[in-house]
């Protein structure tokens, strides 16, 4: 029996100013309802455009549950369309990415379609003739998502009407990207290195708290850590500290150190933890990179967005950022109790290769399914999904640093390790969930 | 030890899992030479660690972190411990230059780990480029190809 389909109360009632009721995490009808809604209503990521970067070049992926593709059209433009062909249903893309040409082929019945999703041709056609078959969902060939906005290279898509548009969705929080792709001596990223695909037993939404869960690292994290510094201790006098000590260490900073980083949370559910330090800030300078920068920013600027060393940003419903390191997290929702988290790394075009390989060795050490900080993490996700059938008690937690005055959907600064951040996506995700109920 | 024979160069590489099945982890990374690397590549055929994302390239001071959380009181994704059983084919010396002081075996396996309830299997290739250093056989690079290297993966927390 439907418990939330169509009961709009039931909804609003699972968030509470400080508390959220444990279905939105392991009720399965909920999650359909987020897959309907919250991911319809919403700018979600959809990929970068060096991913397809030559007419015909696409790439496969999900808003949500939904199979879509981003493909490079012939006019140079990057289209979004629902992956299946309008025929019969069968998955357009052949392979996760690659090259199509001029026009994607259904390997199937051979329908062909532009890159825009047009239909371009129907072997044996004169079966259709009088039929009407140009008014049916097949003639009108591949469904295209209206919403497409691609900012700096990152490519964005709402599949719903209804929602904000993508500058008023995201307003000021974009500073994040543009410090991402200010960091390259050329202004332009490229998708590098290879993705990181982990599988989690849990709900995709513990993964986008834990971004911005600053009280959580001294301590889930003290077994990985905190084993690296203690076995860096008894390195030999005067050795040089390894990239990969510099990457751990500061997960075991002390609270003073998270609280005064400082949180910015903005409108729609985004937000940043790391305003004034973070744990990327006392990397070692990269030889030959501040002189690139400087070249091409001039040396005040070049210094300013260097000095910015934003931590996470979430981008409201599902990704993270770190634009200091030029990481993208998406934390792609498969089943109530199930998430697929993909970490993609960036090459900062026309700086030293060093820079690179130091987000890879990061993106392994903490994001692989062999790192030992996710295996930490991934414990307490599996234990929480696991714990909330408790029916004693069916609510989570988010009142560190509570404000009764704390105003919704606004643009405000504080201390680093409140969880305002938390409420922040929550509120989001009712205002979200209801806009189209 | 000066150039060690085909059959030592096999008994290395199956007591070499034999420690990691035995979870004699301190003497398993005794096994490594002071620059040797694991390395599992994440892609199918990868030739560069460094600029080319891998699901594991250590050298041996993370390979000691490793081992040190393994046995840390609050490691509690090891709480309970996982455990964890290789099959071998019999290693297949592949080169051997004692001029260099290289050689390398090739090793097809098929590997579990367990924790809990939850029981998963890999299949993959070992290659082991091996040197003798004062006198016994060392690990300067053990690569672990898994069949399905690019696919999504829940934990792995023990070593193949």
């Amino acid at each position: 029996m439907a418990r939330y389909r169509g009961n709009l109360e039931a909804i609003k009632g699972l968030v509470r100013e400080t508390e959220v009721h444990r279905d939105v995490y392991i009720d399965e009808e909920v999650f359909q309802l987020e897959m309907e809604h919250v991911f319809a209503n919403t700018w979600a990521y959809v990929g970068h455009d060096s991913q397809v970067a030559k007419p015909g070049d696409y790439y496969g992926t999900t808003i949500g549950t939904q199979p879509i593709l981003m493909v490079r059209h012939t006019d140079n433009t990057v289209k979004v369309l629902h992956n299946r062909c309008p025929h019969k249903g069968t998955r357009i893309t052949t392979e996760s990415c690659g090259n199509t040409g001029k026009f994607f082929r259904c390997p199937y019945h051979a329908w062909s379609f532009k890159t825009d999703g047009s239909l371009l041709a129907i072997p044996l056609k004169k079966g259709y003739e009088n039929t009407g078959v140009e008014q049916s969902h097949a003639g009108r060939g591949m469904s295209p998502v209206k919403h497409v906005h691609n900012y700096r290279g990152f490519v964005f898509a709402k599949l719903n009407d209804v929602g904000p548009g993508f500058e008023e969705f995201f307003g000021d929080s974009l500073s994040s990207f543009d410090n991402m792709v200010d960091r390259s001596p050329a202004g332009r990223l490229e998708v590098a290195g290879g993705v990181l695909r982990y599988m989690h037993n849990c709900n995709w939404k513990m993964l986008v708290e834990n971004q911005t869960d600053t009280c959580h690292p001294m301590v889930a994290h003290e077994s990985s850590a905190g084993t690296a510094i203690e076995v860096w201790k008894n390195a030999p006098p005067g050795a040089k500290k390894p990239m990969a000590v510099e990457i751990y260490a500061p997960f075991m900073a002390p609270y003073e150190f998270f609280e005064n980083m400082g949180i910015r949370v903005w409108p729609n559910g985004h937000g940043h933890t790391g305003v004034h330090h973070s744990i990327h800030s006392d990397y070692s300078a990269v030889p030959g990179y501040f002189e690139k920068m400087a070249a091409a920013h001039g040396e005040e600027r070049a210094k300013a967005i260097l000095d910015e060393n934003r931590h996470n940003t979430v981008y409201f419903p599902n990704i993270m950022i770190k634009g200091p390191i030029q990481l993208v997290r998406v934390f792609k929702p498969i089943a109530a109790n199930k998430t697929l988290v993909e970490s993609w790394t960036f090459r900062l075009v026309d700086a030293p290769d060093m820079l690179l390989e130091r987000t890879l060795m990061y993106n392994r050490l903490i994001n692989a399914p062999t790192s030992v900080v996710g295996h930490d993490d991934l414990e307490m996700y599996e234990r929480a999904q696991e714990g909330l059938h408790v029916d004693a008690n069916q609510w989570v937690n988010l009142q560190r640093l509570y404000d009764p005055s704390e105003v919704p959907d606004t643009t405000a600064v504080t201390n680093g390790t409140t969880e305002w951040q938390m409420r922040n996506q929550f509120r989001a995700w009712s205002k979200f969930m209801t806009m189209s109920m | 030890m000066t150039a060690p024979t085909d059959q030592q160069l096999i008994d290395f590489v199956i007591r070499e899992t034999r420690l990691i099945d035995q979870h004699r982890f301190e003497e398993w990374l005794d096994l490594f030479a002071e620059d040797g690397f694991y390395w599992m590549p994440l892609e199918w055929g990868q030739t560069d660690p460094r600029l080319t994302t891998s699901l594991m390239y250590e050298d041996k001071l993370l390979l000691k972190i490793r081992v040190e959380r393994l046995k840390g009181n609050r490691t509690f994704s090891q709480k309970p411990k996982s455990r964890c059983h290789h099959v071998l084919q019999t290693p297949q010396v592949d080169s051997r230059n004692e001029a260099t002081n290289e050689y390398v075996t090739w090793t097809p396996m098929h590997y579990v780990e367990t924790r809990l309830d939850q029981q998963d299997l890999y299949a993959a290739w070992a290659t082991h480029t091996l040197a003798v250093v004062d006198g016994a056989l060392k690990i300067k690079l053990k690569r672990v190809d898994i069949v399905n290297c690019d696919a999504a993966f829940g934990n792995i927390q023990l070593f193949m």
